[in-house]
């Protein structure tokens, strides 16, 4: 069952991303392509849904399985890149506590306090709607909010070695500080930041789903999930797939991350990560 | 035990200064808040008396220090769009916010907990991974397309719930069960970890040999230990929820202070947005504050932390 839950959230996450990369080659269609004599044509198992369009298409006649095929590109960049950059945030701040304790402890945990309190959403959109609506923008912001996780956790795993033999063990070889956090502490809390690695880039397409959604995330005529949502809405009680087919995508993609960073969780032995 | 509650006071009054400065800031992002004022058709004389009417001309260390003066004074400015105080429409529109707030923890918390404690007390059945199984889901599940979802299901085609709006109480139901999905799975998890760890726990044993009923032993001694991690992480939840509503406001046209919040910030009113991100923060505060309060009375362990 487990490794089952585990194998599926991998192969989700590696289709999806296989996906990504090569959406330009299966997509049918261009997904920018507007037809407006072929509007709200409806999925292919419906009535009056036709092979030409697998997934029926939008308001503006574009074709939908091509707009989801390459809404997984703006999933996956948003995913990864915030990732990176949450996680650069984080985890520096986490080792810098984690291994200094004392006043630097104090003003990290200050930090992370100061953070949490932020309201996140509210924060993103303003931010969005300030600089200006783009896929940098959306991953610069969400990666400098969603790194708190990062920081409690490196901070926690951090303390935990800090005072093992091997660390004491280069502290007395001479080895400098930088080289004993960099080489020492970070590759022995690495699995633990792999979970929280894959439950931050869960919450980071969410978010950017939901800022789409309300108009402030990737702009159109971009097919973000979250946008094609958004778009969808007024459509939605005549012509539902609208709004279920990229939801659905949504859906499975964030469980295939969660699945995969669960089982990651009980292979790699990272105990239990703070839940939100 | 004095020590920690006079130092945990000033740690939320130090962050609240912080935050004070952080929502400032944050309006101020675009470099010239008189030109996005004033929008794409504005010619240079119309920011000039922008800038000049909303005191914008002045150097930015006065403007924060007038505006933090009136903020802790209880004047937040005045909203460029309704031209009110700002004060008075949060105020206004807080009771829905609160409301459908409390309806989403009261939901969350009345889901979490029985299915919590069930997951515990049959550990490793399956009903106990189909309960896990199911908060994956929950944690999965997009709160903007649930909402779409429920409106499609229980709104047009069951008819059971208006779509829309507050005007009678079962207004909030909807909303409420969308952002209680957002709280259940770590409110379970956190219910089941808890319960886990004090049935195991030497005075389970000691209750068990004294003879009580399960039922007993369950609700009155495992669940009293285990209930105050939940109850501090539910104060936290509902600061959460009470940020996170402005998604939900927007599509039930809720008009509480997240669709204000919302409507503030596709129009450009800006100290309506940085008055709602600081008592946002503030109510934040002051949940957790009160939770690690509530945590110290209850367990004296906890006060050297």
């Amino acid at each position: 069952m487990r490794h089952f839950a585990t194998g599926l959230g991998l192969f989700i996450v590696f289709a999806v991303l296989l996906v990504a990369i090569i959406a330009p080659y299966i997509a049918p269609h261009d997904p920018f392509a507007q037809d407006l004599n072929q509007r709200l044509v409806p999925p292919e198992w419906m009535d009056g849904g036709s092979a030409v369009h697998p997934f029926g298409t939008d308001q503006l006649g574009r074709d939908y399985l091509s707009r989801l095929l390459y809404g997984s590109r703006i999933s996956m960049t948003i995913g990864i890149f915030t990732v990176i950059t949450s996680g650069l945030i984080g985890i520096t701040l986490g080792l810098l506590g984690g291994y200094f304790g004392g006043r630097v402890d104090d003003m990290v945990m200050f930090i992370i306090t100061c953070r949490l309190s932020i309201p996140l959403i509210l924060v993103a959109l303003t931010v969005v709607a300030l600089v200006g609506s783009s896929l940098t923008v959306v991953i610069l912001t969400l990666g400098l909010l969603l790194w708190e996780r990062f920081a409690v956790v490196s901070r926690t795993a951090t303390m935990q070695v800090r005072n093992l033999d091997y660390i004491a063990a280069a502290r007395a070889a001479g080895a400098s500080r930088l080289h004993i956090v960099l080489r020492e502490v970070l590759p022995n809390i690495l699995t633990h930041l792999v979970v929280v690695a894959t439950l931050e880039m869960a919450l980071a397409i969410l978010l950017e789903a939901a800022l789409s959604f309300l108009g402030l995330g990737v702009p159109p005529p971009l097919p973000s999930w979250g946008l094609m949502i958004a778009e969808g809405k007024d459509y939605m009680f005549f012509s539902p797939w609208v709004i279920m087919v990229p939801g659905v995508a949504l859906f499975v993609l964030v469980l295939g991350i969660n699945l995969l960073g669960d089982g990651l969780r009980d292979l790699l032995g990272a105990g239990h990560a703070q839940w939100r | 035990m004095l020590r920690f509650l006079v130092r945990r006071a000033v740690l939320a009054l130090l962050v609240c200064l912080t935050v004070l400065v952080i929502s400032f800031a944050l309006t101020r992002l675009s470099g010239d808040l008189a030109i996005s004022i004033a929008g794409p058709n504005a010619t240079a004389q119309d920011i000039e008396i922008i800038r000049k009417n909303y005191g914008l001309d002045r150097p930015l260390p006065l403007q924060f220090v007038d505006w933090a003066m009136h903020a802790a004074e209880g004047d937040l400015g005045r909203s460029y769009l309704y031209h009110a105080p700002v004060a008075g429409l949060i105020r206004e529109r807080m009771p829905i916010t609160l409301t459908l707030g409390l309806s989403g923890l009261v939901i969350a918390l009345a889901v979490s907990i029985p299915l919590g404690i069930v997951a515990a007390m049959r550990e490793g059945s399956v009903l106990d991974k189909a309960i896990g199984l199911l908060a994956l889901l929950g944690q999965a599940m997009p709160g903007f397309w649930l909402a779409l979802v429920l409106i499609i299901w229980l709104g047009l085609k069951l008819q059971l719930l208006p779509i829309s709006g507050v005007d009678t109480w079962d207004g909030y139901i909807m909303p409420g069960i969308v952002l209680a999905f957002s709280a259940i799975p770590a409110l379970m998890r956190l219910t089941r970890a808890g319960m886990i760890d004090a049935l195991s726990s030497d005075y389970i044993r000691t209750a068990r040999a004294k003879g009580l009923s399960s039922a007993k032993i369950v609700l009155k001694h495992a669940l009293r230990n285990a209930a105050m991690p939940v109850v501090s992480v539910a104060a936290v939840q509902l600061g959460f929820m009470l940020g996170g509503s402005i998604v939900i406001e927007a599509i039930f046209a809720l008009h509480g202070v997240g669709y204000l919040a919302w409507e503030s910030i596709s129009k450009n009113d800006f100290p309506v947005v940085q008055a709602v991100v600081l008592i946002l923060a503030v109510i934040y505060i002051g949940l957790t504050l009160i939770a690690d309060m509530m945590n110290a009375v209850l367990d004296p362990r906890l006060r050297t932390a």
